[in-house]
């Protein structure tokens, strides 16, 4: 079922007049229209539909429409034109009381640079929602705590935020969007400003909750690695269109255009392909068991080992029952050429 | 050739404005006169009521609850007011804080709601800068006159000029302070669904308060030093004696009262500034 539904919807800063709405139908590029008239395209007639309990990942460059895209989601910026089905409800026609009771019940951001209450101890900061809601105060405090818990930072409650590191106070802006319970949760960059390592952990942990959690999470990210980590699914901008959207595998094996493809040319596809995207199905009964065996949820990358001592082929089985095999030469064929996957995408 | 234009009558229209304005308004002035009077009387006797030892004490007490420095603070401002008290200023001090003390109160009163609403309206801001340049390039004289058409002479007048004068600063700064805020802490606000007036008491007004708290600091201190000029038209207090001296040419009492002033205004200034 999709939670949110982005149709057709177009942001532009600066005035939104015919000339721009003329070039716009014309479907002149974002450089041409500032250039003829001053308006900024952000983002352009954008379609998206975004699964219940999937992390939804948008990625672009740096001024590709990103963090517009996000605030259209909770309206933290106005659409120009087009719908935002939210659990079927259009947001873009709220009335600001209205969106605020929407915004306290159904969605929850992080930020980039975690945008803590600097006056605030962390208890404080994490239980922020629920004030705005106003909780009484002891359901506030084991709710914060709860959130808190889950992020590790159970024993930082009275500390201040400049008192944490970068990645304690990003568990602290997440922690802050769990204690208010919503099933939407929008991440703009959260993790980009965190060090290399710092990241990788906040990404695993994030997994990690969601397996827990399954919320609908929209993540934002301009970190293609980061991008196929932990998406289920990603859509990439391209000044301030969506040049693709599709699976982690589908995006690096099958990119949509030129755009997309020099993108994914560099990626490491052993990192983001499995062992079920290049296995050759069989039938379980006529697979000899003395192969070496793989789940078929591992990645590429985890079945180098496995290739030793003269074998060739490995049995792969999922749910403890062998369906298929994955040949050595099918494997070196993908990650040397990158060749497009004939079949099992998906 | 210049000679033979006449002369604009500038000066008769101001005069005739003020003129309808204390005529048309009396209705309001009169009565403001009357509950600022009723008020500071109150306070000056309730100043003068506590003995003087006492109050010394309580003053020190306070600094030791509220300064940096345990020691010394109380120490010297002990020894200040003991000396304006030995030099037998005490009731000058009085009416002179009571001056500042209100005259201070109305400048935030009215002057941090006018800087949120700035804050607030990018079209008021624009209305007010020019004011407020005016209300602070203005010789600090010229407002006595409105203030003694308005309210006569004494020490009302003496507030209404001090707060035209000195409430610039908790204006601006108070408008300066919640649009400096980071625009990612004010969405953070508005997308956990708060309300216009929770975001202002929950976010802004806590983000900006240092600003806010350098504003009133500064329209204290700008409020005394209005004290002397404000004795011009009768407001009592230090300022009083300084005046008197200078026409007397005596510059030994003057040293002594302009001391107790400058005495008064490190007390001020560091009790407005203590708050971290
Ligand atoms: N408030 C704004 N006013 C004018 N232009 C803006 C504003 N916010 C963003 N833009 C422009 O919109 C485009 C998309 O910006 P943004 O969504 O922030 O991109 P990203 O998050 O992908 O870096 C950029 O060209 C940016 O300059
Ligand atoms: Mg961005």
């Amino acid at each position: 079922m999709s939670v949110i539904e982005i149709k057709n919807v177009t942001k532009v800063f600066g005035t939104y007049d015919e000339e721009v709405q003329e070039l716009l139908h014309n479907n002149a590029s974002k450089d041409e229209i500032i250039k003829k008239t001053g308006a900024t395209v952000a983002v352009k007639s954008a379609n998206l539909s975004i699964e219940s309990g999937e992390v939804f990942v948008v990625m672009g460059l740096s001024g590709s429409g990103k963090s517009t895209l996000i605030r259209l989601i909770n309206r933290l910026i106005d659409p120009t034109e087009g719908d935002l089905l939210i659990k079927d409800k259009n947001v873009a026609q709220l009335s600001p009381s209205e969106l605020r009771e929407f915004r306290r019940s159904n969605l929850s951001m992080v930020f980039q640079n975690f945008a803590l209450f600097p006056f605030k101890n962390i208890l404080e900061n994490a239980a922020f929602g629920l004030e705005v809601r106003k909780f009484p105060k002891k359901q506030r405090r084991e709710k914060a705590e709860e959130a808190l818990d889950l992020v590790g930072l159970g024993n930082y409650k009275k500390q201040l935020p400049n008192q944490l590191s970068g990645g304690m106070q990003q568990r602290v802006g997440l922690a802050r969007a769990l204690a208010n319970d919503t099933d939407i949760l929008l991440m703009d960059e959260a993790f980009s400003a965190l060090d290399p390592l710092i990241r990788k952990e906040m990404q695993q942990e994030l997994l990690q909750l969601q397996q827990k959690m399954q919320k609908t999470i929209v993540f934002i990210t301009h970190d293609l690695d980061e991008a196929l980590s932990i998406g289920d699914r990603i859509a990439l901008m391209k000044d301030g269109e969506i040049a693709q959207v599709g699976k982690p595998e589908e995006i690096v094996t099958n990119p949509a255009n030129d755009y997309v493809k020099s993108f994914v040319k560099d990626i490491d596809r052993s990192k983001v392909l499995k062992v079920k995207h290049v296995m050759k199905r069989v039938d379980g009964e006529s697979i000899s068991t003395d192969l070496p065996s793989i789940n078929s949820e591992a990645l590429l990358y985890e079945t180098y080992p496995l290739f030793k001592d003269g074998v060739h082929e490995l049995t792969v089985e999922a749910n403890g029952q062998n369906i298929g095999i994955l040949e050595f030469n099918k494997v070196f064929e993908v990650l040397a050429q990158g060749n497009e996957v004939e079949n099992n995408v998906g | 050739m210049l000679d033979n234009l006449p002369r604009l009558p500038v000066a008769q229209w101001a005069s005739d404005f003020v003129d309808w304005l204390t005529s048309s308004f009396s209705f309001i002035f009169d009565p403001i006169k009357e509950v600022l009077e009723g008020l500071m009387d109150w306070i000056i006797q309730i100043l003068e009521f506590i003995p003087p030892t006492l109050f010394i004490v309580i003053v020190m007490a306070l600094a030791f609850i509220f300064m940096k420095n345990k020691v010394l603070s109380p120490i010297l401002i002990g020894v200040g007011l003991l000396f304006i008290y030995n030099q037998g200023l005490w009731a000058n001090l009085i009416d002179t804080m009571t001056l500042v003390i209100i005259s201070g109160l109305i400048s935030v009163v009215f002057g941090i709601p006018l800087g949120i609403l700035m804050s607030k309206s990018t079209g008021f801001e624009t209305v007010m800068k020019p004011i407020l340049d005016f209300m602070q390039t203005m010789p600090a004289f010229v407002y006595l006159i409105p203030a003694v058409a308005f309210f006569g002479i004494g020490m009302v007048p003496g507030v209404f000029a001090s707060v035209i004068f000195s409430a610039p600063p908790t204006i601006r700064l108070t408008n300066l302070g919640i649009r400096q805020i980071s625009a990612e802490l004010i969405e953070a606000s508005d997308s956990f669904g708060t309300t216009p007036m929770q975001k202002l008491v929950k976010v802004q007004l806590p983000l900006a308060r240092s600003s806010i708290m350098a504003g009133v600091n500064q329209t204290i201190m700008l409020a005394l030093s209005m004290v002397v000029i404000a004795s011009m038209i009768g407001a009592p207090g230090l300022g009083t004696e300084v005046l008197s001296s200078l026409q007397r040419a005596q510059v030994g009492t003057g040293f002594v009262a302009g001391l107790g002033i400058v005495i008064l205004a490190i007390i001020i200034d560091r009790f407005t500034q203590s708050k971290k």
